[in-house]
């Protein structure tokens, strides 16, 4: 597992290269690529790729929260859809309220409503017509529910097993909340439909490049702020709690307020990402942020490589990658992937993508002579025996 | 509920009439037989296309009401046109409740004196105080007496109604609040008579009485739901708990386990339809029980041997591989058995028991609390009362110290988690008898499990009896007012303030942990 130590300036070097390049790629290249060649050309990326390279490029953002707070906390939060669920409520809901009088009933409120018969648009809808505080929205209400819950969780000092749980109970309670129709928020059908954003069109190919370059954009800014939390002291004290809460608390640093602060951190991140999900995907429903959902977002940080946030960007790329191409030809067969690779990752390479290719080039640097052990990884709750 | 408990058994005792031959056993209190022309007239008139006539035939037969008809009307019915088969389906459904007025079937009896209340026909009254006469059963007697009442509430003569009235207060007849209802609204409006007066205050304090009755009829009923549930979750979370408590890992395939016995009941009942004579089918259940134990315990070796026995040490990770196994059974099940397959209980598990008025217990989940009551005895005795238990627990306590006094741990892990595993399986097979078998079977309740689990706090088996007891009776407690989502949200909330006060749940094994 890479610690902040002497060996990584080294590497630090290395990455940022890497930082930079991939940032050209996805900020210039994809862009310009499906811009600028013929649509017939093998060069081309289609407005349908690029969309959904957007969408991957979102749960890598919430993936680098989530392994913010697994990979180096080792707190395994089985809630994070929650959050993400929250950021895209928010925007979905400043977007159902644009949609006006192009809805299927020609009402100026969202076509659910109209089902349900509602008459009135609800109090809490109301500041959702201005986009800026849709904005702050999207990220404030899981911050602050984060903070919430997250302040109780860890004073009683909640952990392990025990808050994992719990949070898979706060993602299973948020689902059948969001699945009834009282609560105004779209029922099972979710918030679908948009039109607009700021008065570009949605259906527009510049309007989904421009929110893709956004995405791209926040996913960098997410990437720096990770980095520079995880160099900090504070990133120390994170990573020393996974390796031994007890020992940290004995030295007189306070883990719950560390613990707090990482999740409220990655619970923002999980909103930010949302909010740029719901106007690319066109809908969000409570299937995206039920149970399972939830847990497949820790399973991409444990494919990327949890404890490297190059692995994070990765497993959410990669997974989410795998998906689409699998449930397009083998629906049947996702599920069976799925399970197993929550198994085998977890079995087989505990360290994920990153640690497969860092123990291959080690093995080539070896010369595949001298064999060394595989890295042992024994993160997180390890102090819950 | 009552009134479609009533519907369905209508459906079945019509059922039942219509494969009867009524000529053999006559009704208690035959009156004397008409002139046989008579009836035969009135049998060809009914058939007659003429409206007047058909009524009159219709009015006769009734008042005559003898069941012996039944099989003459039948050949009637089945040439006849529909507004025919229209005209005489009251006149064969009064027929066919005064036979079952006598069927040796208690609950037949019981919803044929309902139904005939239920007409409102004076003609049925010297019928139902005849079989009141001779009823040896408290049930049935209690609907013949509740059916005589209801007719008399609607004759014309105001002290019969008064008594009615009266009557049916005392008996809580619940079916008796429309009517009423009625008289009350009768009796408040401006022109009634003195004597609708009286009687609209006989059945406000009639309503009174019932009303009272149904509040605590109903806390009962919450209360039985409460523990129903509960015991659902106790039988889940024990396997759990005790898995959790010896070696710290949640198994999130728990309920993919507790699937697998019910598949395992399943097929159970399908090899006993297909291979075994079908008088014995009845006991297809006694058998599926052990099966779907060892069933769910083999498979919970198997995935201690390949999958948890890497991971000790890592509770987290192992919650996610148990999470991928869990997903892989769920897909394998959907792919193997479809999506929708159901058991169906056995007959000595049908019906219920009527313990007072409007409290209605059905067998299937007194045996569910039955079964949890014995699987609680029966880990009590294992753990605290056999050499297997001691050494379980030792480990549970200090698990280097029992391996240096030369306890196997690891064959006590593995023997362990498969025991835990079973009592999944049971669980599972408990569950068909509720509930249909499908693939996300474990997923109803897991959550929920977890909870208690987590409540109830580690390696003890009270805090999992009562934190199942705790979050089933609260879970039902709370669904009427708050319906079930907000209720589930509510609880999530009560256990994280719990925890609060008490972070390892309610009871722990003291120690000197710092972690505690």
């Amino acid at each position: 597992m890479p610690m902040p130590d002497a060996t990584t300036i080294a590497r630090d070097r290395g990455e940022g290269l890497l930082f930079w390049l991939t940032g050209l790629v996805l900020l210039v290249g994809l862009p310009v690529l499906n811009v600028l060649p013929d649509p017939e050309s093998w060069l081309h990326v289609s407005d349908f790729a690029l969309n959904r390279f957007g969408k991957f490029l979102c749960f890598a953002i919430l993936a680098l929260g989530l392994d913010l707070i697994w990979g180096y906390t080792g707190i395994l939060s089985l809630g994070h859809g929650v959050f993400f669920g929250l950021g895209a409520y928010a925007i979905g809901m400043h977007l159902m309220l644009t949609i006006g009088k192009e809805s299927v009933y020609g009402s100026a409120l969202p076509d659910f409503m109209v089902w349900n018969q509602v008459k009135e648009l609800p109090l809490f809808w109301k500041p959702f017509y201005s986009f800026s505080v849709s904005v702050a929205a999207a990220m404030l209400v899981p911050t602050l529910f984060a903070f919430v819950f997250g302040f109780l969780a860890f004073r009683s000092r909640i952990k392990g097993v025990y808050f994992a749980i719990i949070t898979q109970a706060l993602a299973l309670c948020a689902w059948l909340v969001f699945n009834r129709n009282e609560t105004n928020l779209g029922g099972t059908n979710g918030l679908t439909d948009f039109k607009q954003i700021l008065g570009f069109r949605l259906s527009e190919p510049g309007t989904q490049r421009a929110l893709y370059i956004l995405t791209v954009l926040c996913l960098g800014a997410a990437y720096v702020l990770c980095r520079w939390i995880i160099g900090s002291r504070t990133g120390r004290v994170l990573v020393a709690i996974r390796d031994s809460e007890q020992r940290v608390l004995f030295s007189g640093y306070s883990p719950a307020n560390y613990k707090l602060f990482v999740f409220v951190v990655s619970a923002a991140l999980a909103g930010v990402a949302g909010a740029l999900y719901a106007p690319q995907v066109g809908i969000i429903t409570p299937a995206q942020i039920g149970v399972l959902p939830s847990l497949e977002m820790v399973i991409w940080v444990a494919v990327g490589g949890r404890g490297t946030l190059v692995g994070a960007v990765l497993g959410a790329v990669g997974v989410n990658w795998s998906r689409s191409v699998l449930t397009n030809y083998f629906p049947e067969l996702w599920p069976f992937f799925l399970g197993g690779l929550f198994i085998a990752v977890v079995l087989l390479f505990p360290d994920g993508l990153v640690g497969l290719f860092a123990h291959i080039r080690e093995k080539w640097a070896a010369g595949g002579i001298t064999r060394k052990p595989a890295p042992s990884s024994e993160t997180g709750g390890q102090e819950a025996q | 509920m009552k009134a479609v408990l009533g519907i369905m058994l209508l459906g079945a005792a019509t059922l039942w009439g219509a494969g009867q031959a009524f000529g053999a056993e006559g009704p208690r209190g035959t009156t004397a037989a008409p002139p046989l022309s008579l009836v035969d007239k009135a049998l060809a008139d009914l058939s007659s296309g003429d409206q007047a006539r058909q009524d009159a035939a219709v009015l006769l037969l009734s008042e005559q009401g003898d069941p012996a008809l039944l099989p003459k009307l039948e050949a009637i019915r089945d040439n006849a046109d529909r507004s025919v088969r229209l005209a005489i389906k009251p006149l064969m459904d009064l027929l066919r409740n005064r036979a079952n007025l006598s069927s040796p079937d208690a609950d037949q009896r019981r919803s044929a004196a309902a139904d005939l209340g239920s007409t409102g026909r004076p003609v049925v009254v010297p019928w139902l105080e005849a079989a009141l006469a001779t009823e040896p059963h408290r049930w049935v007697r209690y609907s013949i007496e509740e059916s005589l009442a209801l007719i008399r509430l609607a004759s014309d003569n105001p002290e019969d109604k008064r008594r009615a009235a009266v009557k049916l207060g005392e008996l809580r007849s619940q079916n008796a609040v429309p009517a009423l209802k009625e008289l009350i609204q009768q009796g408040g409006a401006a022109d009634a008579t003195e004597q609708q007066k009286t009687l609209a205050g006989a059945a406000r304090a009639a309503i009174e009485q019932i009303d009272i009755w149904a509040s605590w009829a109903n806390a009962f009923e919450t209360i039985f739901r409460g523990i129903s549930l509960s015991s659902i979750l106790l039988i889940m979370s024990l396997g759990l708990a005790i898995v959790f408590g010896l070696m710290g890992v949640i198994n999130m395939a728990h309920g993919e386990l507790m699937m697998i016995g019910a598949y395992a009941t399943f097929v159970t009942q399908e090899c006993f339809k297909a291979y075994l004579p079908a008088g014995l089918f009845d006991y297809y259940f006694l058998v599926s029980m052990p099966v779907s134990f060892l069933v769910a315990a083999l498979c919970g070796l198997i995935l201690e041997a390949t999958v948890i026995r890497f991971l000790y040490g890592r509770p987290l990770e192992t919650m996610l591989a148990t999470w991928g196994v869990s997903l892989v059974l769920i897909q394998a099940a959907r792919v193997y058995f479809g999506d929708l397959t159901s058991v169906v209980a056995p007959s000595w598990l049908s019906g219920g028991a009527q313990v007072m008025v409007g409290v209605y217990l059905p067998y299937n989940r007194l045996f569910i609390i039955a079964l949890s009551i014995l699987c609680v005895a029966g880990i009590y005795v294992l753990l605290f009362r056999t050499g297997v238990g001691l050494r379980v627990r030792a480990v549970m306590q200090n698990r280097d110290m029992s391996s240096c006094l030369g306890i196997p741990t690891r064959k006590v892990d593995a023997y362990t988690f498969a025991f835990g595993s079973g009592l999944a399986g049971l669980a599972g097979c408990a569950l068909t008898l509720i509930g249909n078998v499908e693939p996300g079977l474990g997923q109803n309740y897991i959550v929920d499990s977890f909870m208690v689990v987590v409540t109830g706090g580690v390696g003890k088996l009270m805090g999992t009896i009562v934190a199942s007891l705790g979050i089933g009776g609260l879970n039902k407690l709370l669904e009427p007012s708050f319906g079930a989502v907000y209720g589930k949200v509510l609880i999530l909330v009560l256990v994280v303030l719990f925890l609060q006060r008490r972070p390892s749940g309610l009871f722990t094994i003291k120690g000197r942990h710092a972690d505690a």
